[in-house]
């Protein structure tokens, strides 16, 4: 199943539900295009909803890289919501587990944005 | 089932979804669980788009050879491309200061994290040759 990504506003947080898989092509490309696309829009506050999603591959965890400095780029803030064990293993062997805020509860992440 | 296939795949993304959908459905016929089949897909996934992508360059001309070996006990991938191969200890560590903020480069560690035994070298005709294991239990580990 490849990735699909849905937004919705919660206060002026952007929350990204994503579904599915994040791989190189149509996944990878689908979450970059929709943070570039919010980004533009003027969305700073953004947070990714990982629950549903089964799989990332190398290509997935540098989208989340890309979506990251993107976003802080333009002074916004970028956090990881609900990360199934694959995703966290993931990022744990990267070492990007340090790098991104990462929450299990929407409430609570929604309002660390400042 | 015990057995030995060879396959030549084209330097196509769409090969990257068929080999890893192929070497998960052997790995599933082994008994390897979810997990581990998911492990493996991801590992034969990272291999495989590095020798479609940087191996071959997406070139129609050049193919990635698929050698698929079930053991009873094991799952062994060869994958070969027909690029210039690489030397492992000059890729830089993805983890390590600048480069951990990169968008590419992790393939290769995540291919030694996901299975039980990694290797790569030069093949005959002079590109990457790697091999991947998964054991069917954590014996090999």
């Amino acid at each position: 199943m490849s990735a699909r990504l849905t937004t919705r506003q919660v206060g002026d947080v952007t929350v990204i539900d994503a579904v599915g898989r994040i791989t190189l092509g149509e996944g990878s490309a689908l979450l970059r295009d929709t943070v570039k696309n919010l980004v533009a829009a003027g969305n700073k506050k953004l947070l990714l909803n990982l629950g549903e999603v089964s799989y990332i591959d190398s290509s997935g965890v540098g989208e989340l890289v890309y979506s990251y400095t993107t976003v802080t780029s333009q002074q916004g803030q970028f956090k990881l919501l609900n990360l199934t064990k694959r995703v966290e293993d993931l990022l744990q062997i990267t070492k990007l587990y340090t790098v991104f805020e990462v929450h299990d509860d929407e409430t609570r992440a929604v309002r660390s944005f400042s | 089932m015990t057995g030995i296939t060879d396959t030549l795949l084209a330097s196509t993304l769409a090969s990257v979804d068929s080999a890893e959908a192929m070497v998960v459905e052997s790995a599933a016929a082994l008994g390897l669980d979810e997990d581990a089949r998911m492990d493996l897909g991801l590992a034969i996934r990272e291999a495989m788009v590095n020798a479609v992508a940087h191996g071959n360059e997406y070139s129609p001309d050049k193919q990635v050879r698929l050698i698929l070996e079930t053991r009873t006990d094991a799952v062994r991938v060869t994958i070969i491309d027909q690029g210039e191969g690489f030397d492992l200890n000059k890729v830089p560590d993805p983890t390590q200061g600048e480069n951990l903020m990169r968008e590419s480069g992790r393939g290769l560690l995540l291919m030694q994290a996901f299975v039980d035994e990694f290797s790569v070298k030069r093949s005959a005709t002079g590109g990457a040759e790697v091999v991947l294991v998964k054991y069917a239990s954590d014996t090999g580990r």
